[in-house]
């Protein structure tokens, strides 16, 4: 039922229907670019539209929808998470390392779950407790983490060709590969958390105006500690599943610039990196629009130097479009 | 008149500002001589700062203003105008780059050049001379972050000087000053005046007004009052010219005796060693009690400290005449013993501009409402916002529209619905009228009025005084981090703006009125 919007009532704001077309349309977001893009590679390349390739799509997306999702958090309280890529790979190491104990081999799970979140609320208590910015401690774990996931793989390869959980990496659902359903369950459980709970709204609030949320008597530390523990967790997940995928894990390469990927699709889902708005929906969006990109230039046989200036191209000129079109929403 | 040299340095005539909905200044006009401190007063709200900002460019005033600098008509369209014509301000919040050197500061967006580089030991050379005609403890190399205050305020002046100001502004520049830094201060700008500088002298001190002015001109409401020349000066006077108008049909004050007379909150002795400095008072419940006082006498401080939004060196808040200190550390502490603070500045620290109506309202109610998991009950947070907009009369089309988008009245009432949802025992609100047009602010006014009259114990800053005698049963008034004074209530001294406003500024303490009726 629409409250009767009175004559005195400024005239930007139309009846609630139209509010709600607005808020359906700010959304959708990327979502036309999404579509478009995949038109364009289904009609440009033979096999982009074909199940098995959109099945492949998902799988590459997945880890990244996975990071991008904990960074969404991060980004919706106004702050930044560049050690994602090195969590996940000191996680991977971590689980590889625990599947090989004899008959503990399913911990390994656990050990990389347990890892992420350690490192992340290492990195929550530094910028909620000690008060130093997201920036500059994620900077610094971007770097001492990725030396730890070294040390812990004795500078090497960790194989294990007998992984217990390799299902995850490898195998499927209902034929839907596990690591699609993982990263899907994870945009899920984010957007209930974001959505629907009191420390969702408590994240939207600490990101809009901090001093405020202080006011409102929120636990702005509490706020800040979760979402970088968060953002660890999920990392190690992703840990979990990219040596799920390859049964190996290594310190030097894995995960290397993974945060610069999640840190697009936050910012092409539409979320503010100034903090308190944005939508995890929007985040899945931005992460299938970097895979496909990926993906289609692949298809089309663009050299890898091409896909990518094409790939940093089309993040800037979504992201322009985005903030042009917002602008003239709110003018009208 | 008392006799003038020649032709006045600066004539204001016929100025008017309007912003929407506000007539921030509306025909005002102003004489000053060169050789003149001329002080400018006003309550707070009246318009001295938007002169201020016309003088120096920031704004432009509306159509059929006059203004003449040494005769000559004068065009101020941008604060390069007010520089080439010699009319420089010192602002209170002071606008050096602390990183810079004073050289550096003072040679700002001019500096001097030696072909393509920056000529750094000139602009020391050449400013080296005013520092030290201006009595500068320090040299021209100096960074300013190094500097105190009183210093960087040198700089400024410095800064004007050098480049032949003939005009002075300066908007109540003693504020953040200590007795001597003041007293220095009072120096400089006697030697100022004797090389023959025109000063307009914001203040709202009355003694420093009786130390420093030549002529003083006093608005109200945007509007000019009068000019008295110091032959004419008198503290009543001016205070009867700050005030003096009549609005009492305006407010409500039907609770009025109706309190129970419970003590609902006590406060002893708080103090946070800077800007409070010990302050001791009660509330009762059904109370509507005034805290009055000057802007930067500690008013929105004490309210915070009360509400754990700042720490305190000293000092305890008790719920009721005896009950056990309250350990207010921050502000959850103080919203579960059912203390509330509204913001004076709610695009600042109140709302959640992003978030909807409904979210704004519900953000702290919702963990008391929320299921098993600290799920959100969103039907119920539907049902908060949509009883509390009808409540209040909040104009918005739905729950779901963003709170930016709303008029600064609606704003504010999402921000007190947000408070009331808590069912508070005591409300401490901030300057709740700001930024708010007249119908909002008489609905305002009678939500007060209600909530007292169902027992609640309401506190109410304000820096418009007739909102003050309007609203409250009792007005404590602040100066300099004290409490001052009490008017009302068992005082015998009648709630009226004269006797607020010879306490806040420390013009005479009133005596209580003889026991009469």
């Amino acid at each position: 039922m629409n409250v009767p919007a009175t004559a005195s009532a400024p005239p930007s704001i139309g009846p609630a229907a139209s509010a709600r077309g607005k808020e359906i349309l700010r959304a959708l977001g990327m979502l036309p670019v999404l579509v478009l893009l995949s038109i364009g590679f289904g009609l440009g390349t033979e096999n982009f539209a074909s199940l098995q390739n959109l099945s492949i799509i998902a799988q590459q997306a997945s880890i990244n929808i996975v990071l991008a999702a904990g960074m969404t958090f991060v980004i919706l309280t106004g702050g930044i998470d560049l050690s994602v890529g090195s969590m996940l790979a000191a996680s991977a190491v971590v689980a590889m390392i625990v599947s090989n104990i004899p008959g503990l081999g399913m911990l390994g799970i656990a050990g990389g779950l347990a890892c992420g979140l350690a490192f992340g609320l290492i990195n929550g208590f530094l910028i909620s407790v000690v008060k130093l910015q997201p920036f500059i401690v994620t900077l610094g774990s971007l770097t001492a983490v990725r030396g730890m996931a070294r040390l812990l793989a004795g500078d090497n390869t960790v194989f294990n060709p007998q992984l217990p959980f390799a299902f995850i990496g490898n195998g499927d659902l209902f034929g839907i590969p596990c690591l699609v359903v993982i990263a899907f369950a994870v945009i899920a459980i984010s957007w209930f958390v974001l959505r629907r709970t009191v420390l969702g709204l408590n994240i939207y609030s600490v990101g809009g105006n901090a001093e405020a949320a202080r006011l409102a008597g929120i636990k702005v530390w509490a706020v800040l500690l979760f979402v970088y523990a968060i953002s660890g967790l999920l990392a190690g997940l992703g840990g979990v599943m990219a040596s799920a995928r390859l049964y190996a894990a290594n310190g030097t390469t894995l995960g290397v610039s993974y945060e610069l990927d999640a840190i697009a699709a936050v910012v092409l889902g539409g979320t503010s990196l100034v903090g308190g708005t944005g939508s995890i929906l929007g985040t899945l969006i931005g992460a299938l629009i970097i895979a496909v990109l990926t993906n289609g230039l692949i298809l089309m046989g663009v050299s890898d130097i091409w896909q990518y200036i094409v790939k940093g191209l089309v993040i800037i000129g979504a992201v322009a479009l985005d903030r042009y079109r917002r602008k003239d929403a709110a003018r009208t | 008149m008392h006799e003038t040299p020649a032709a006045p340095l600066l004539e204001l005539r016929g100025i008017s500002k309007t912003f929407p909905g506000v007539k921030a200044l509306q025909n005002v006009r102003l004489t000053a001589h060169a050789g003149h401190v001329h002080a400018l007063m006003g309550e707070n709200g009246a318009g001295k700062s938007t002169l201020m900002k016309i003088l120096s460019g920031a704004y432009l005033p509306d159509a059929g203003a006059e203004i003449r600098i040494g005769g000559q008509p004068a065009r101020i369209e941008g604060p390069i105008d007010a520089k080439n014509l010699g009319v420089s301000v010192i602002y209170q919040e002071l606008s050096l780059a602390p990183n810079l050197s004073v050289a550096e500061n003072i040679f700002m967006g001019r500096p001097m050049t030696k072909g393509p580089t920056v000529d750094r030991a000139g602009m020391a050379a050449a400013c080296a001379g005013t520092l030290e005609r201006l009595g500068a403890d320090f040299g021209p190399n100096t960074t300013v972050a190094q500097l105190s205050i009183a210093q960087r305020q040198l700089v400024e002046i410095a800064r004007a000087v050098q480049f032949d100001c003939r005009i002075l502004v300066m908007d109540e520049p003693t504020t953040p000053l200590s007795t001597h830094e003041t007293e220095r201060l009072f120096a400089l700008i006697r030697r100022l005046r004797a090389e023959g500088l025109a000063i307009l002298y914001i203040s709202h001190r009355m003694d420093e007004i009786d130390e420093l002015a030549d002529e003083v001109t006093v608005l109200r409401d945007g509007t000019y009052v009068g000019t008295l020349s110091r032959a004419e000066l008198s503290r009543d006077k001016l205070v009867k010219m700050m005030v003096g108008r009549d609005l009492s049909g305006f407010y409500r004050k039907e609770h009025h005796g109706q309190h129970t007379g419970d003590v609902a909150l006590t406060v002893t002795d708080l103090a946070d060693g800077r800007r409070v400095r010990g302050c001791s008072f009660q509330l009762h419940a059904g109370e509507v009690l005034g805290l009055a006082g000057l802007v930067g006498a500690g008013r929105t401080e004490l309210a915070r400290l009360v509400f754990g939004a700042d720490p305190r060196t000293a000092g305890q808040v008790r719920l009721n005449g005896a009950g056990p200190k309250l350990d207010i550390r921050q502000p959850g502490d103080a919203i579960r013993n059912g203390i509330l603070y509204l913001t004076e500045d709610r695009k600042g620290n109140g709302l959640f501009l992003d978030l909807s109506v409904r979210d704004n309202i519900n953000v702290m109610v919702s963990p008391r409402d929320a299921k098993a998991g600290g799920v959100m009950d969103g039907r119920r947070a539907v049902k908060r916002a949509i009883d509390a907009i009808r409540q209040l009369s909040i104009r918005v089309a739905s729950p779901r529209v963003n709170v930016g988008s709303l008029s600064g009245g609606n704003q504010q009432k999402v921000l007190l619905a947000r408070l009331l949802e808590l069912g508070p025992r005591v409300l401490i609100l901030d300057e709740p009228t700001r930024g708010v047009d007249i119908g909002a602010k008489s609905e305002i006014y009678r939500l007060i009025d209600e909530l007292a009259r169902r027992g609640m114990a309401v506190l109410v800053i304000s820096s418009e005084l007739p909102e003050i005698v309007g609203v409250c049963d009792r007005v404590l008034v602040m100066r300099e981090g004290r409490l001052v004074g009490e008017v009302g209530g068992a005082s015998g001294r009648a709630i009226t703006q004269e006797n607020i406003v010879a306490f806040a500024t420390g013009a005479a303490i009133p005596e209580p009125a003889p026991m009469l009726h």
